[in-house]
């Protein structure tokens, strides 16, 4: 946990110093707290990264290879060349200053530098000097810096300090996307060997064990036995989920968080219970044992290397479609750069529900469905026997995740889940969810022990809208549909709002559904007591 | 000192084309006839070039920013203006954005409140109103110049003109987006001083074009109402540079020099700054394409022709524990 108390940290200044911004010193010395450490060796040579060492951001020498400015300079003209994107955001941006404020890093830390306008100009600055007329001929009056050592170190510092979550893309009259932005220069940092190990060493991990925590087969079985033992004493129903059955109709993916930690681990049994309950025929993978993608935090090579698995696994078991579980950053490579990378998955078929014989129009290509899509699209046809007063004891909000709401526009199907398997549900404020939805702080590989001041800071947006639920509503249970939430909502919760907990949806199904042959449910599917309804709860 | 920079600068274009046009015939053609000649063709060639090489360039990945509900099941309600499913969508989604700047009328302010732990989202429409006043205005103002350019003035600027000065104030009558866009581009120029974030981030040449075109404002409202101008004279001039057939231009006032020229320093800055912002809009990714992901493969050209590590690889590694695990194995 930050050392900061949250009253300490909420003294946030956000009027900027009035030195310029172009001086690029960072002392990470005196920032610790707020950055990741450095990729391994191991994980590093595994993958075959470039520049390999030990170093560490607080070193004067960063240990880069000789020739690092031309390596920068010809990997940025060779982006150039290949993103639209890049050039377009290079060239447009008027500094209106309209995202400014728009970032929770910004929001929670005061930050000049996390305004994103100002972010992009770290990079701006350099593409101006190195490949603009006005940049070369009017120098820092056209904003053009040199590239130099310490622009570098600056850059690790403030794109490492970016989740991806596109937030201020939103809010910019030209669409100008951070998140892109953030990649290129991670791509070009990756060149000269910067690059931090909450994301290495996940990618290393992914590309060996088929998922970034590195659990291997046997243990994924373990896993999930385990996880069905425990469910059968809630439930009195043993389960046994298919693992890489061959013949299947459907493939089911996903974030491998799910069956390695609480609370993802609740999600995952309420997945099994659903398609226990609808008798799915399905297999899970222990090779494609996670949709999660790391490489997007990476690079666009090691993305399309780590996604690839999972149409290889498709095609090997010969499903007909894949589903795909709770995850945000794993739906942004599936809605939008799977099928472009690894596809046409010509050898699937549409989706189509087999239950309520539903075909997903909206999938058509890809042939991967979002378990929300699919759920909903279950309780519309009133195929769930579903007692929604088992979840009386929450008083629940939900968290829209970056991805699924900015990069797929999924924002009712979720909606529609928890309205039908509760009673209580409470939206935060309006600028806090759907396409305004603030970040957990520790998605895009930042959600790691080392940058945990940087996360409360930039939870300080979330979990003050939570609080403010909690504090209205009584809400004590913030839901969500991105694995990367469930693991960094909790102790942002825990700092700005204490005495929420944090799940996902098919935890609030699994509670309520309804299962043959089940015994009376005395607690819900953690094991905590369910408490009957004192007297009448009056909606506030 | 971003600011004052930029103001020396426009000042010494202002000087310039002061001196030239005081000196005789021979800089009066040069500043009335052949810069802004010059400054067309740049204008037009360094666009043209510009987009051209941005339309050539590839988009990878089809990666639309959503800020609405896609279209999934039947029975969920989606915002095709939001989240478009296909070109209708994009068309209508780009139409707002660009003539009614409707990113920018999300636009909310942050307040922190550390002794009330709270942190507050304040709509704030200023922004949007006064760069819609300022674009609308200068459109209309363009147009309206058309005026000049042809003979005879067509119908369409006639009523432009009427409209435009509807309220019928003063004589010459004071069109209604003088006003707008002189406001627009003031309040664009005060928050670059006042606001303390926007002064951080402003460059010398983002207070550049808004001199510029303060400047360009100022000395057309100079001409029309105050050292009034010999229209018959300018229209001449104007015509017959738009036929070229050009001429010293005669009896049309030192204004007309400065006003041609800030407009022509205008043009030529155009292609090499962010005034590009204007055509670059239209090719932004994240606005001008379908959320039709699932739907429609989108193609990269240049999508590498790589494998990730393959189950066989992986059984391999893992053959022993997947034997002891009891899984079936592809190979025994």
């Amino acid at each position: 946990m930050a050392e900061k108390s949250p009253q300490e940290l909420i003294q946030i200044d956000l009027t900027p110093p009035p030195r310029k911004w172009m001086n690029p010193a960072v002392d990470f010395e005196a920032r610790r707290g707020t950055w990741s450490y450095p990729g391994g060796v191991k994980s590093l040579d595994y993958l075959g990264m470039p520049n390999v060492r030990e170093w560490s951001p607080t070193d004067a020498d960063w240990k880069l290879p000789e020739n690092w400015q031309q390596i920068i300079h010809d990997g940025f003209k060779d982006l150039l060349k290949k993103y639209r994107t890049l050039e377009i955001f290079m060239d447009i941006c008027v500094r209106c200053g309209a995202c400014a404020d728009k970032c929770h890093f910004f929001i929670g830390s005061g930050d000049p530098k996390n305004m994103p306008v100002l972010r992009a100009e770290l990079l701006r600055s350099i593409y101006r000097k190195d490949f603009t007329a006005t940049g070369k001929i009017l120098g820092s009056l056209a904003g053009a810096r040199e590239l130099t050592e310490e622009v570098l170190k600056e850059w690790y510092y403030y794109f490492f300090q970016c989740t991806e979550c596109r937030r201020c893309s939103v809010y910019c009259p030209y669409g100008i996307d951070t998140a892109e932005i953030t990649m290129m220069a991670r791509e070009l940092m990756n060149l000269v060997g910067l690059n931090i190990n909450w994301i290495m060493e996940p990618v290393a991990n992914c590309k060996r064990t088929g998922n970034h925590l590195g659990i291997q087969p046997h243990t994924y079985k373990d896993n999930v036995e385990f996880m069905c033992d425990e469910l059968e004493d809630v439930t009195g129903i043993k389960l046994d989920p298919p693992i890489n059955r061959k013949g299947a109709e459907i493939l089911f993916v996903i974030p491998s968080a799910d069956y390695f930690a609480d609370p993802g681990t609740y999600t995952f049994v309420g997945y099994l219970m659903l398609f226990e309950h609808i008798g799915l025929d399905y297999t899970l993978s222990s090779y494609a044992s996670d949709g999660g993608n790391f490489g997007l935090f990476n690079t666009a090579e090691n993305m399309k290397k780590l996604n690839w698995k999972i149409y290889h696994e498709a095609k090997r078991l010969g499903v007909k479609w894949i589903l795909g579980g709770e995850c945000g950053h794993m739906w942004r490579v599936m809605h939008q750069y799977m099928d472009t990378m690894n596809g046409p998955a010509d050898f699937l078929e549409v989706p189509r529900s087999p239950i309520t014989g539903t075909v997903f129009e909206n999938t058509t290509s890809t042939k991967m469905t979002h378990i929300c899509e699919f759920t909903s699209d279950l309780i519309k046809h009133n195929k769930l026997k579903l007692d929604k007063s088992r979840n009386d004891q929450f008083r629940v909000t939900f968290h829209d995740s970056c991805n699924p709401a900015r990069a797929m526009g999924f924002l009712e199907e979720p909606r529609y889940v928890i309205e039908n398997v509760c009673n209580h549900f409470y939206e935060m404020p309006e600028n806090t969810i759907r396409e305004h939805t603030f970040c957990c702080a520790g998605g895009a590989g930042l959600g790691n022990d080392e940058n945990m001041e940087m996360r409360m800071r930039g939870g300080l947006p979330r979990g003050n809208a939570v609080r403010w639920v909690r504090d209205h509503h009584g809400v004590n249970r913030l839901t969500c549909i991105c694995a990367i939430d469930r693991a960094t909502l909790p102790p942002l919760v825990e700092y700005w709002s204490p005495g929420v907990d944090v799940s996902g949806i098919h935890e609030l199904v699994g509670n309520a559904l309804i299962m043959e042959g089940e015994k009376e449910r005395t607690t819900d599917i953690r094991g905590v007591p369910v408490q009957p309804e004192k007297g009448e709860q009056d909606d506030v | 000192m971003g600011a004052l920079i930029s103001l020396v600068a426009v000042a010494a274009i202002v000087l310039l084309a002061s001196v030239g046009a005081s000196t005789g015939d021979g800089l009066r053609f040069v500043f009335g006839v052949i810069l802004p000649g010059v400054a067309f063709a740049v204008f037009l060639g360094g666009i043209i070039f510009r987009v051209v090489h941005w339309a050539k360039s590839p988009v990878p990945f089809r990666i639309p920013t959503t800020t609405g509900q896609a279209k999934s099941l039947p029975w969920i309600h989606n915002n095709e203006l939001e989240a478009p499913s296909g070109l209708p969508g994009v068309i209508g989604r780009m139409a707002l954005e660009v003539l009614a700047f409707r990113s920018l009328f999300r636009n909310t302010r942050v307040e922190i409140l550390p002794e009330k732990s709270k942190v507050n989202y304040i709509a704030d429409k200023a922004l949007w109103a006064a760069a819609m006043a300022f674009h609308w205005a200068m459109f209309i103002i363009v147009l309206r110049h058309f005026r000049f350019f042809v003979e005879p003035v067509p119908a369409w600027v006639e009523m432009l003109q009427s409209v435009d000065g509807f309220f019928q104030i003063g004589l010459p009558v004071y069109y209604g987006t003088t006003f707008l866009m002189v406001v627009g581009l003031a309040y664009l120029l005060a928050r670059r001083f006042f606001d303390s974030k926007v002064r951080y981030i402003s460059l010398p040449t983002d207070y550049f074009a808004l001199y510029l075109l303060l400047g360009i404002a100022l000395t057309g409202i100079v001409m029309r109402h105050i050292e009034k101008i010999d229209v018959v004279q300018v229209k001449a001039a104007i015509v017959g540079w738009a036929s070229f057939q050009p001429a010293v231009p005669v009896g049309v006032g030192l204004w007309y020099f400065v006003h041609v020229t800030l407009v022509s320093a205008l043009l030529i800055y155009f292609p090499f700054s962010k005034l590009l912002h204007a055509p670059g809009v239209f090719l932004s990714p994240t606005r001008n394409l379908a959320n039709n992901n699932r739907v429609r493969r989108h193609i990269n050209p240049w999508n590498p022709d790589i494998q990730g590590h393959s189950y066989a690889e992986w059984e391999d590694e893992f053959r022993d524990k997947l034997k002891a695990s009891g899984y079936a194995l592809e190979k025994e």
